[in-house]
This record gives structure tokens, sequence and C-alpha cells, in this order.
């Protein structure tokens, strides 16, 4: 291997990419678009929880309970229902993801040692958010619960004189959040999706370099010169890992200085492992390149590979502990699973090399193994 | 009568493409084989429950308070405990490592603090995973409180509140998401290869061939989105089988309605497809612009995270994603089982969509042409 033709090499590849100015666009404009639309436009967080009501008391008392819902910033009240055979249209037209049944002996029984029963239907299909507003349910009904017992109507004895005073918790949680305090999904997002995006754009650059030269003949030119395989695998990464490292520095630059996520790590280590990262990533796309010799079936392939494993097995989204055992041994083929743990340890946590010299290791494992499966694929070519 | 003619045309251009699809076996692996391998990964991958979460504890006291607390926890299966020690040193390292998402400490002098009524526990929570954090602590602080309650003097709620789930009783987040899965590989698969199969036979030359052929410009659209229908509706049937057989999502809804759905929903997507085609000269230029589409379409169109929730703005956007549209009609065919009489507003959408894209295609096509 020669540097020279290394680097002549590099160098016409980024001549091809200064005149394709798409890629251009793409290489450098879509990583902060994406970064920008999406840090703004999604969350995990759910808020105004559209409610209906049935409330079929109709009392001063049911009417404060409905406050109680509207009052702790959780939930919308959206439709007032006038009767029972309205439950099941609201929420089947999704106009309601959840309703709240107040019986008719609300206020008679509020306060005595039988409880009104309070109904409420949720919409599970999003099971996740299901689960959610259960939590906020909870937490308002513990709320009125406790408000009730401080001011409003004491509630008498029940069984085995408890009551008299309201006993206090005998036991006392404290709860601490670390690395993301205050639970934002902002701050879990952003690096993640620095991950994510860096892969995707990364095997997607890649793909088509080889297969397009194959489709345009121009692979018999690149044969014929004296250049190896490994050189012409190494000189067309170049310009893109250049292209990927600028990327990542001001895509973590927006997400400190723009969306205010902390960054408590090394810069430096986080820039030593993004290169490692993304030789790896690059080089699967230039594996699928020179193994899939058609444009069409590459980018088909490079889809298939990076875009929705990215989203999907990478743990951005999808805890990757729930998942069954030969997927979790699947995620450990995806480089942004290691990059994942990496962006949020150095953002979030603070951690160094200590803590990710095993994401580290792989990662280059990856980026030398993609590297030589591309080299012994693009020989295969050369030599038909 | 002229109509006659224009169909056996575009009966002969659908001929040509389902043949060039037959004669290149690797596409056809692509295009049929794929998504059905795709569905059954991803199937068992978009779970967003939360349940053994890794846990590290630290019982300090080591009396038989603490460990029914510990047991208590433990039998909750919604925590695995990855890990105990007697040093707080240790959970620190666990969580910063993340081999813990939480971590429970209990302080020396737990069980007589306990007694008197004072008992105190600490939960240190890994919260980099907002989501997974916030539904982990709820868990947590849930099985706290009915310890809590089990040992003190029983209080009684005010309201009693009996919740249920409708349509997905056991909250199983597989049963939302696998159907979201099949609205992005129809998408995906109609889509892209749309766009790239137009593409190409301008790059070799050949759609020249097919201008000056009799073909008229919406003749030659409709003949190049046809037999990609056809992939599509065969795959949405292909990958709609495994959800229902492979992964037992309930199905409630009605099969023909969910075809004819399916139908409507391939128009934008392959409308798109052709559009795409239409302003890229190379493959590459066509791969890159799909790239551009599927990406908000992944996030925003409500497949990942709730539109709802998102900024007044984004949610406009969203209504312009056919993908947004069809996520809440094969949601609601699979698990509500509703009806068009509810999902009108939907269907017109994804058409008007369809027309307005579809439109656009043939027009540039007849402006290039």
């Amino acid at each position: 291997m020669r540097p020279r033709r290394l680097w002549a090499i590099a160098r016409k590849e980024a001549i091809q990419l200064r005149r394709d100015s798409r890629s251009l666009i793409i290489a450098f404009a879509m990583p902060v678009l994406l970064l920008v639309l999406f840090g703004y436009a999604i969350t995990f967080d759910v808020r105004n929880v559209r409610t209906a009501v049935l409330d079929q008391d109709l009392s001063k008392q049911s009417r404060a309970f409905v406050d109680a819902f509207r009052a702790s910033g959780y939930f919308t009240v959206v439709d007032a229902l006038a009767g029972p055979d309205q439950v099941a249209p609201a929420l089947d037209a999704g106009r309601a993801q959840i309703v709240l049944v107040i019986p008719p002996d609300f206020s008679r029984r509020l306060g005595t040692p039988r409880p009104p029963r309070v109904q409420a239907v949720i919409d599970g299909s999003d099971a996740n958010t299901a689960t959610l507003i259960e939590g906020y349910l909870q937490g308002t009904v513990a709320e009125v619960t406790r408000r009730l017992a401080a001011g409003g109507p004491v509630h008498s004895a029940g069984d085995g004189g408890a009551g008299s005073n309201p006993a206090a918790p005998p036991l006392t949680v404290d709860v601490r959040v670390w690395f993301n305090e205050e639970l934002d999904s902002t701050n879990a997002i952003v690096p993640g999706l620095v991950a994510v995006i860096m892969m995707i754009i990364a095997a997607l650059l890649t793909s088509l370099t080889l297969a397009r030269e194959w489709e345009r003949g121009t692979m018999e030119q690149l044969a014929s010169t004296p250049v190896g395989r490994l050189e012409v695998v190494l000189g067309k990464l170049l310009p893109y890992l250049a292209i990927g490292l600028v990327d990542t520095a001001v895509s973590t630059a927006l997400g400190v200085f723009l969306f205010g996520v902390p960054f408590r790590g090394n810069p430096l280590l986080l820039m030593v492992l993004s290169f490692f990262f993304l030789v790896g990533a690059l080089g699967l796309g230039m594996f699928i390149s020179a193994t899939v010799r058609s444009q069409l079936l590459a980018s088909q392939v490079a889809l298939i590979a990076t875009l929705l494993p990215a989203f999907l097995l990478s743990g951005f989204m999808f805890d990757i502990a729930v998942m069954p055992l030969p997927l979790r041994l699947l995620t450990y083929l995806i480089p942004a699973r290691y990059f994942l743990v990496v962006t949020r340890g150095i953002f979030l946590k603070g951690v160094g090399v200590e803590v990710l010299a095993l994401q580290g290791g792989l990662m280059v494992l990856f980026a030398a193994i993609g590297l030589a499966l591309a080299a012994r694929n693009f020989k295969k070519e050369i030599a038909a | 009568m002229r109509a006659p003619a224009a169909l056996r045309r575009i009966g002969e251009l659908v001929r040509k493409e389902l043949l060039q699809v037959r004669r290149n076996p690797a596409l056809a692996r692509v295009l049929l084989v794929a998504p059905m391998i795709q569905l059954v990964v991803f199937g068992y991958a978009v779970s967003t429950d939360v349940r053994d979460t890794s846990a590290f504890v630290v019982d300090r006291d080591l009396s038989a308070e603490s460990r029914a607390l510990l047991d208590a926890f433990t039998a909750s299966g919604h925590f695995r405990i990855d890990g105990r020690s007697q040093r707080e040193t240790d959970a620190v390292a666990a969580l910063d490592h993340g081999r813990a998402t939480v971590a429970l400490v209990v302080p020396s002098g737990f069980a007589a603090d306990l007694a008197a009524g004072r008992g105190r526990v600490q939960l240190l929570v890994d919260g980099t995973n907002s989501n997974t954090a916030g539904i982990a602590r709820g868990y947590a602080l849930r099985i706290l409180a009915r310890y809590a309650a089990g040992r003190g003097k029983p209080v009684l709620p005010a309201v009693e509140v009996r919740q249920r789930a409708w349509y997905n009783q056991n909250l199983a987040s597989r049963n939302y998401n696998v159907p979201g899965v099949i609205a992005m590989l129809v998408l995906l698969t109609s889509m892209l290869v749309t766009s790239l199969a137009v593409v190409r036979e301008r790059e070799i030359g050949t759609l020249e061939q097919l201008q000056v052929s009799p073909l008229r410009p919406i003749e030659l659209v409709l003949g190049k989105a046809i037999p990609f229908a056809l992939v599509g509706l065969v795959d949405l049937a292909l990958v709609t089988t495994v959800a229902i057989l492979w992964f037992r999502v309930p199905f409630n809804g009605s099969l023909t309605l969910l075809a004819v759905e399916a139908l409507v929903y391939l128009v934008p997507s392959l409308g798109l497809g052709l559009l795409i085609s239409t302003i890229s000269r190379t493959q590459q230029e066509a791969f890159l612009s799909s790239f551009l589409v599927l990406l908000p379409t992944l996030l925003l169109s409500g497949f990942m995270f709730p539109v709802s929730s998102m900024p007044r703005a984004f949610q406009w956007i969203a209504q312009l994603i056919p993908m947004t549209h069809f996520l809440v009609i094969v949601r609601g065919i699979f698990l509500k089982g509703i009806g068009l009489d509810l999902l009108w507003p939907r269907t017109l959408a994804l058409l008007a969509l369809g027309v307005v894209l579809f439109g656009a295609a043939v027009l540039r096509f007849r402006r290039r042409s």
C-alpha cells in the first residue's frame, strides 16, 4: 500500500463528490437539518392527554374532581359525554385517549367508608402512551385524595381504627434521577439522534460508490491502474470520513448550544471514538457496494441494513434489554448500538475511557472487519 | 374509443415491468422476502414495554425488614436484580457503566427506623433514557408504596379508581407497533423501487424508447406504477399474515377494508416514488431523495413518537405525510376493529395526497418528454 496512490484515489473521489452537488448537500446539510427538525419535533413526553368525562353526578364535588385533572397539567378535557353509550364512540374515533366515568352517587359516597368508584377507560392501543397515562391518572387521584384528606371532607374511620389522623407514610423514598435530572426527553433523544443520523449518512454515502463505478464502466479503468484493492477502499473512504467527522462535530455543537443538552465528558474522546465508528459504518456501506454491483440493489440492501436497524435495533427508541436473545445478538452487528452508548455516555454521564473502552474496542473490531470484507469482495470484481 | 387501446398499451408496459422483475431474481427476493424477514426481526424489536429493568441493590442493613423490602422489589417482575453489594460506590459504578438502570439503597439502621415510622430508602435512577427511566421510577415507587402500606396503617383512598385499557388489555406495545412496521415496509418497497426503476431506464437510455412509443405520459406513469402496486399489495398480504399468525397481533377489523385502504395508501406512495424519479437524473440522486422523504416519515408520522405530543407546526407537517393517515387506519382496523364510518376522513386525506403527488408526477413527465 503506497500513500501516494491512496491519496490519488482520495483526491479523485473528493473531486467527484465536489461536483455532485446533491450528495454534498446531503452530506453536510442533512445531519444538521435532521437534528434541528427532530430535536424540536420529537418527544417521548405525553402531554395534553385528550380526556372525555361522563359525569353522572353533576355535583359540585364531581366538578371539583374533574378540575383537579385539568389543573394537573397532563389532562385536557375535550369532551363532556351525555351517556354511557358515547364512551365507546369517543375512544373508537380517537377523540379521547381516556374517559372518566363518574358514578351518580359520587358526591354522596365521598368521605364515607365506601368511597365512590370512578371508572377510567384508557385507549390501550398505544401501550407506551397508555402506561404513561395510567401513571398520571394515579398521581392525580393520589393528589385529590391528599387534598380531600387535608381540607375537604375528612373521611371517617374505616375498619381497624385508621383515620383519626391520616397516617404519615412509614416509608420515605428518596428518589434521585442521575444524568438527566429532569427526565427531559430532549436530553435522551439528541445524543441518540447524533449516533443514528451519522450511521445512516455514513452507510448511505458509500453504499453506491463502488456499484456506481461498476455500472458506469469506470471500474475497468480503475482496475487497469496499479492501485491495490485496499488502496481503493481506503482512498474512497477518506473524503467521506472527513465529512463524517465534521458532521459529528457540528451536530454535537448544535446539541449543546441549540438544545442545551449537557456535555459532561471529554470532546476529544468523542471525536476519537467517532473516528472508529465512522470507519466502521463507512466500511459497511463500502462492503455492500462491493458485494452488490447494481446501484438499485445496493441502495435496497443499504436501506435494509442501516436505516431501520439504526432506528429500531440500536437502542435509540426500543430498549435492547427486553428483546429476545437472538435479536439481542443481532444488535451487536449494528455499529450505531455502540456509538449510542458512547454519545449518551459522554454527553450525559460524562464517563471516560475506563467505561467506554469496551464499546471503543468493539467499534475498532467492527471497522477492521468491515474494511477487510469490503477489500476482499472488491477483488473478486476486478478478477471477474 | 381510445380507452381500450390505452388499456392495452398500459397492459403491455405492466407486462414488461413484471418480466423485468421476474428476470432479476435478486430484486424479486429483495421485494418479496426481505419485508417478511424485516417484519419478523423488527416485530421483536419494537417493544417499549418496560420490564426486567436491571436493578442494583445495596443492602447496608441486612435485616429481615430490608430483605422483605428487596424481595417485594424482586417479586414484582418489573425488576431484575443484576448485582448486589453493601457499598454505595458499587451502585454508582453500575449506573455509570450502564449495567443497571436503577439502584435501590437501603441504609443501615433501616429496620429500627422503619419500626419508628421514619424508614428511608434511596432510589437512584439512570435518566439517560428518559422514557424507560420515568416508567421504571413509577413502578419502583408503586412497589415501595405497597410495601409501606402493608406495614403501616391502611389508608383509605378518597376516590377509588377502576381503570381498564381497551383494545389492548395487556398493554403489549408490540400490538401497536407491528402494524406500524407494516405501513413502513409497504412504503419502503413501493416508493423506493418505483423511483429507482424509472431513473434506471433513464440512465440506461431506454426511457427515450418508451417516450417515442405511442404511450402518453399518463399511460406511462400508470404502466410504471401498476406493477409496483401489485408488488406492494402482495407484500402487504405477506406481512399481514406474518403479523397475525406469527406475532398474534389481534385483528379485529375487516380484511377487505384493509386491502382497500392499502390500495388507497399505495397511490401517494407510488406517486412519491414517481415524483422523485422525475426530479432525479441518477439512481444515486433518486436514492438520496427517497431518504429525504423516508426520514421525516419515520420520525414524524406517529410511527415512533405520538403526533399529538409534537409542537403544533409539526402536527400540521405530519398531516402532509401519507403514512400518518395510514397508521391511524391500519392500527384502527387491527386493534379497534373500526370501519369506514370512522376512517373516511383519513381515507380522503390519503386520496387527496395521492391525487396531488400523482398529478405532479404526470405533469413533470409530460414536461420532460
